[in-house]
């Protein structure tokens, strides 16, 4: 069932995942060094926004619990790099990130709309809260040293852990949980009356798709170098995966990618001449989508090219039939 | 004992005073207009700016400032609703849809007005020091910028309650609250009263920043925990409920001040704690209304 899927309906997935693995795995061969870190932000970028995309986008729960996942991503890395490997140092953070969202899902079980998102980013908080007190009252630190790794191989674990979600965001958005989260975000009630188990789909995929967050904070601890809870908790990276998502489109696959590359280069471009300006122009940005391009950066470039090709086609048909006409005026 | 039993006392109603100006402006914007307006931390940075830009450069005293910040303010909040948030209004399937959307473009305004912010003032901490002459109150000393906030922030307070209670544009207000369509039909101009509500919401916050010049350092980018505290105090008070985050700001400036006294690294912990423990037992708030479950 799901290989035919794929293979009937989302041919094009098929071709244009591995394509962009391959072309992500290539590029700093190739592009100059300084934009090659650049794309370490953009990998990390892009696999939070994707994660993010895959409960809240179908559903519509904005989370913003984010930061917190990540965090605890960070700080599990920052205290068991020194005696583990990182393979392992990152799996265990996949791990902890699971459990924690796990508890979230199952304590917000009850709320909507505006509570869950004001519920999600409370949770964060008060970690981020509760890691602070701890650090300077219990352990006397105001942050931490973190073993580091070389970019090449923060950026390869990167490389490896954004190939997952892509091809995991790919499977569940074509798969039967992934079709109940959808009747969910358009009809709770419907969907439960149908027989979806509503708790268990939502709860359990908000948890996986956290995994790939906790994992990628422990993946960061290890550029970031030094860490405190203000960086390991930073409320941006609650709130900028929802941004980009928006930004970039939220019900199409490449839609976060886009919006990472697009809020990265704006970085780099103006973060060293104009160091406010680039958030200036994000913030304008996105009140300019929600306002007039509600599908997003993808679809905006997915209609201008269905409008051109249906332009060519007209174009085509067009030159047959003068040509048609001007043989029968020959004969 | 009792002498720092006075202490908490006071400190929380300070510090409450400031939280409950702070959250009946957002209270106003979101139980009116269901916009959960997370720039809003941004406008009360801005008029504290402001203040002291006004103070610093042309030497008018931030009291004196109010009139001139506050209705500024007004104008811009009702200008931003007439605009983008009754676009947004009109172009949306259903409530849901528009609370969704309306956060989201708050969210687009806070990059906007942060980073505006950044480029005009720098991200450096500024500070005014007005009215720090101490004043002595049962045997203690308190400094007067601290009473005149308190001052200032309860009279607004009975004031604004008496407003909502008892003039005609405060029913109408109320009245576009409870049953949107039902007041349109009797006449309520509910594009009207809600430009109103989010302007309101923005003096409001313009009221408090320039409190906030007088008792804190500023700095630009602290708008976020602002809106933060609003947010905290609204849902303790109750969403949508204007007296609900009155008593919501008091009693969370009392408890906020004796954590303080006991742990000060432990406030914000306690905060956070608060929030969610009221989200979990009692989504509604001490006076909301009781929200439909699904």
């Amino acid at each position: 069932m799901l290989i035919s899927t794929i293979l009937s309906e989302e041919k094009p997935a098929l071709v244009t995942i591995p394509l962009t693995i391959v072309a992500l795995w290539i590029a700093p061969n190739i592009i100059p060094a300084s934009m090659a870190i650049s794309l370490i932000t953009v990998l990390m970028y892009a696999i939070l926004t994707l994660s993010w995309t895959m409960f809240s986008g179908p559903t519509g729960y904005i989370s913003l619990a984010t930061a917190g996942l990540f965090g605890v991503g960070v700080y599990l890395s920052a205290i068991l790099r020194g005696s583990l490997p990182i393979e392992v140092v990152v799996l265990i953070g996949g791990l902890a990130a699971f459990l924690v969202a796990l508890a979230i899902g199952l304590l917000t079980l009850k709320l909507k709309g505006v509570y869950f998102i004001l519920f999600t980013f409370g949770v964060a908080a008060l970690i981020r809260s509760s890691v602070q007190w701890f650090e300077t009252r219990i352990s006397g630190t105001v942050g931490r040293h973190v073993a580091g790794a070389s970019n090449e191989t923060v950026y390869l674990l990167l490389l490896i852990l954004f190939a997952i979600t892509l091809i995991a965001a790919f499977l569940l958005k074509h798969s039967s949980p992934g079709l109940a989260l959808q009747g969910i975000g358009q009809n709770q009630v419907a969907a439960e009356h149908i027989g979806v188990d509503v708790t268990r789909v939502k709860v359990l995929t908000f948890a996986s798709s956290s995994v790939l967050i906790g994992m990628t904070g422990a993946v960061m601890a290890t550029r970031f170098r030094y860490i405190d809870p203000n960086v390991a908790f930073n409320p941006l990276i609650s709130f900028l995966p929802v941004l980009m998502a928006i930004l970039g489109g939220i019900s199409r696959l490449y839609g976060p990618l886009l919006g990472s590359l697009i809020l990265v280069a704006l970085q780099e471009w103006l973060i060293t001449e104009y160091p406010y300006v680039y958030l200036l122009v994000f913030g304008a940005t996105l009140v300019a989508v929600v306002l007039w391009l509600p599908g997003g950066l993808v679809e905006v470039a997915q209609k201008g090219y269905i409008k051109a090709k249906i332009q060519w086609i007209k174009l085509r048909m067009r030159i047959t039939r003068l040509r048609r006409e001007r043989q029968a005026k020959r004969r | 004992m009792i002498e720092s039993a006075i202490d908490v006392i006071i400190t929380g109603l300070v510090l409450g005073g400031l939280y409950a100006l702070i959250a009946v402006g957002l209270s106003l914007q979101y139980g009116v207009g269901r916009v959960l307006n997370v720039s809003h931390g941004e406008f009360i940075i801005l008029a504290a700016l402001a203040a002291y830009s006004l103070y610093t450069v042309t030497g008018v005293h931030p009291l004196v400032a109010i009139p001139v910040v506050a209705p500024a303010l007004f104008a811009i909040g009702f200008g931003l609703d007439r605009t983008l948030f009754n676009n947004l209004r009109r172009t949306s399937f259903d409530e849901d849809h528009f609370e969704g959307r309306s956060l989201l473009v708050s969210f687009g305004l806070l990059f906007v007005i942060q980073n505006l912010m950044l480029v005009f003032w720098g991200a450096g901490l500024r500070g005014l020091s007005v009215l720090n002459t101490p004043v002595e109150i049962l045997g203690r000393r308190y400094g007067l910028n601290r009473m005149v906030t308190l001052l200032v922030a309860v009279t607004v307070s009975v004031a604004f309650y008496l407003f909502i209670r008892h003039t005609r544009l405060g029913k109408a207000i109320r009245a576009a609250a409870e049953r949107p369509d039902m007041a349109e039909a009797l006449g309520v101009n509910r594009k009207r009263v809600l430009a109103i509500c989010f302007g309101l919401g923005a003096g409001l916050a313009g009221l408090a920043g320039i409190l906030y010049s007088m008792m804190f350092e500023i700095q630009a980018s602290r708008g976020i925990e602002l809106t933060v505290v609003a947010i905290v105090v609204v849902v303790v008070g109750g969403l949508g409920s204007i007296t609900g985050s009155l008593i919501g700001g008091f009693l969370l400036g009392l408890v906020i001040s004796l954590v303080n006294f006991i742990d000060p690294s432990l406030s914000l912990v306690a905060f956070y704690l608060i929030f969610i423990v009221v989200l979990l037992v009692k989504p509604s708030g001490l006076l909301g209304r009781q929200i439909h479950a699904d």
